[in-house]
């Protein structure tokens, strides 16, 4: 990535060696083990905040590292190297769980739950999504109804990355009427009596701790409410553009991986008396794959740009993840493919991949959510 | 306490080398990384330091612009102080040369310990350190596995064929760390963000005043290695015990 980057300084570089390093010796010889047992070590946070990728955009006041979004991207592309999507989205579930608590939480809120969820020594997830909906928050049925100094939390979620280990959960409730405008976020503490919570099996991203979650009667503290009422649907538009332009840079790494080691099993592959990447067919496949990645590259750059020059490109975020996942679909069924059974046992990165790439047009905005609001931004 | 600790680059083992035309150097799109040993040396430093209020590191570098991104990158973003770079063109520096450096920067920095990585992965020569403490008259705990101070003393537990030799040294120092001294950690992305404001000073060889400056070492030739011969398959356990007595003569 670096030497086709030209928004990378010598700093970003040496930021990340040093997150290559880490996903070398920590994530990279583990990975398979941690896949096959859904799940992955706790003390992983804690060496993740070591070497500032949990720290890496949040407040200094709060013990973050301000950096700017080719940061983000090179932390995101180096994680994804491991090529497991489920690692990322667990070691990062704080990127979407404290965007909002950092904007609108109380000091004494953000105090109590950031610095140690930075350090890696709490797991912080984000709960919004319901089994009655998804990407439709302005509709979400869990209710929070305030009692004297608490508010006593009544409903569902599912699909809750990190959701099952939590410490800290930024829950999405309706405090008040029917729409966006009655929603807000409130902060709820793993331990608290109510929350009921349990692990959900899937397709891929396996050793990703994902949860559905029951809040039956569960009191928190009124001032646990993150910001004022009603203003849950803005504390979660700060999550948007980062979640949505990192899943597609996620995409993005996934293909280019999907592409080099798709490239080396062809060279190496003998094939009725040549190696595969000989053939016609195989080379023009090859071409097809490292064509869709160049145009990702190039479209996720220029929209980090545009994030980085403090402009809102919301449909270009939505266009941009919708691409990189469609070619990541593409991409990875090519290398599947090339590589055949190879490709098909476990084991191989690109096997997980392939079964992670659904998950990629689902999450963060599903991509037909996505197009709905791309067109109303283009104004069609 | 004061130490002085060296941070070179090396040319990435991985990478693939050209040799230059008149098969001297190493030329073309050379990938660097930070000597392993030096990474060693540093993260040994920091520990000294951190269990020893007062402690000032500094790490050297010689060599370009190139050389001193390392010193930032692979050593004050990892926690050392401050950086010194000693402007030299890599290709006519020997082990020697270095070493007299090294002299210069001791009688400049008055440092306590001097720690450097036990050899340089690329020449691994395996003299700096020795000829250092020769130069400076100083004691010398070379291939360090592990390092305590107790009063004016450092303790140095030392690798040696057969076992391990533990060194009591007086201050002032000179120790070469090993690859199982210690784990070196990681550059942080706070501590690249700090390391920006870090002062990294700039010295000429001329200005350490050095009594001798000429390369011991003349580089005559470089070539690659022969690429490996194509194996044989033997019919027999006894074929292959007679070939291994006979013609490999290993057994």
């Amino acid at each position: 990535m670096s030497r086709s980057n030209p928004h990378l300084t010598p700093d970003h570089e040496a930021f990340a060696l040093a997150v290559r390093t880490f996903v070398a010796r920590e994530i990279a010889p583990h990975v398979e083990a941690w896949e096959e047992a859904e799940t992955f070590p706790r003390e992983l946070y804690a060496k993740a905040a070591d070497v500032g990728l949990l720290s890496l955009g949040f407040p200094e006041s709060l013990g973050g590292v301000p950096g700017d979004v080719w940061y983000r991207l090179v932390a995101t592309m180096e994680l994804a190297r491991a090529g497991s999507g489920g690692l990322l989205a667990g070691l990062m579930s704080h990127t979407i769980a404290l965007p909002p608590l950092c904007a609108l939480g109380s000091d004494e809120l953000q105090q109590r739950v950031v610095p140690q969820v930075l350090a890696g020594r709490a797991i912080a997830a984000l709960a919004v999504t319901e089994p009655g909906g998804g990407s439709d928050v302005a509709n979400l049925q869990t209710r929070a109804v305030r009692d004297g100094d608490e508010y006593v939390l009544h409903g569902s979620k599912v699909f809750i990355t990190s959701g099952v280990r939590a410490d800290f959960l930024t829950v999405a409730v309706r405090t008040g009427g029917p729409g966006a405008g009655g929603v807000s976020l409130m902060l709820v503490e793993g331990d608290r009596p109510g929350l009921h919570r349990t692990p959900m099996k899937k397709m891929g991203w396996w050793c990703s701790d994902t949860a559905t979650i029951f809040l039956d009667g569960c009191r928190v503290p009124a001032s646990n409410l993150i910001g004022s009422e009603g203003l849950g649907f803005l504390g979660l538009m700060h999550n948007f553009n980062g979640e949505r332009l990192g899943l597609a840079a996620t995409a993005w790494a996934f293909a280019q991986i999907c592409l080099e080691d798709a490239v080396a099993y062809a060279r190496e592959r003998q094939t009725f008396g040549k190696p595969l990447i000989q053939r016609q067919v195989i080379r023009h496949k090859l071409v097809d794959m490292a064509m869709r990645v160049e145009a990702v590259r190039a479209m996720v750059f220029d929209v980090a740009w545009q994030v980085e020059q403090g402009l809102e490109p919301v449909a270009e975020v939505c266009l941009c993840k919708n691409f990189a996942t469609e070619a990541l679909e593409f991409v990875a069924g090519e290398a599947v493919q090339i590589l055949g059974g190879a490709g098909y046992v476990r084991g191989a990165r690109i096997e997980r991949i392939f079964r992670e790439t659904k998950v990629l047009s689902i999450g963060g905005g599903a991509s037909e959510v996505l197009k709905d609001l791309a067109a109303r931004q283009l104004g069609y | 306490m004061k130490i002085l600790v060296s941070a070179k680059r090396v040319s990435d083992p991985n990478a693939r080398l050209a040799i230059s035309k008149d098969g001297k150097w190493i030329e073309g799109d050379v990938e660097y990384i930070l000597n392993p040993f030096c990474e060693n040396a540093i993260e040994a430093a920091l520990q000294l330091a951190e269990a020893h209020d007062g402690t000032e590191t500094i790490a050297v570098g010689i060599g370009d612009d190139e050389t001193a991104r390392f010193i930032r990158q692979g050593a004050l973003a990892r926690g050392i102080d401050r950086g010194i770079l000693v402007t030299a063109d890599e290709a006519e520096i020997d082990s020697d040369l270095i070493a007299r450096i090294y002299q210069g920067l001791a009688y400049r920095e008055k440092p306590d310990i001097i720690l450097l990585g036990k050899q340089a992965i690329d020449g691994d020569s395996n003299q700096v350190g020795q000829l250092l403490a020769e130069y400076l008259g100083w004691p010398q705990a070379t291939f360090a596995s592990k390092i305590d101070i107790e009063g004016n003393e450092v303790i140095v537990q030392r690798e040696v064929d057969g076992g391990l030799e533990t060194l009591a040294l007086t201050m002032p120092c000179v120790i070469t760390a090993d690859l199982r001294l210690n784990e070196p950690r990681y550059a942080s992305l706070a501590g690249i963000m700090k390391a920006k404001k870090k002062q990294l000073d700039e010295l000429e060889i001329d200005d350490l005043e050095l009594e001798d400056t000429d390369a011991k070492v003349e580089i005559v030739g470089m070539s690659t290695p022969t690429g490996r011969k194509a194996g044989v398959i033997v019919k027999d356990v006894d074929e292959l015990l007679a070939k291994l007595h006979n013609e490999a003569r290993v057994i």
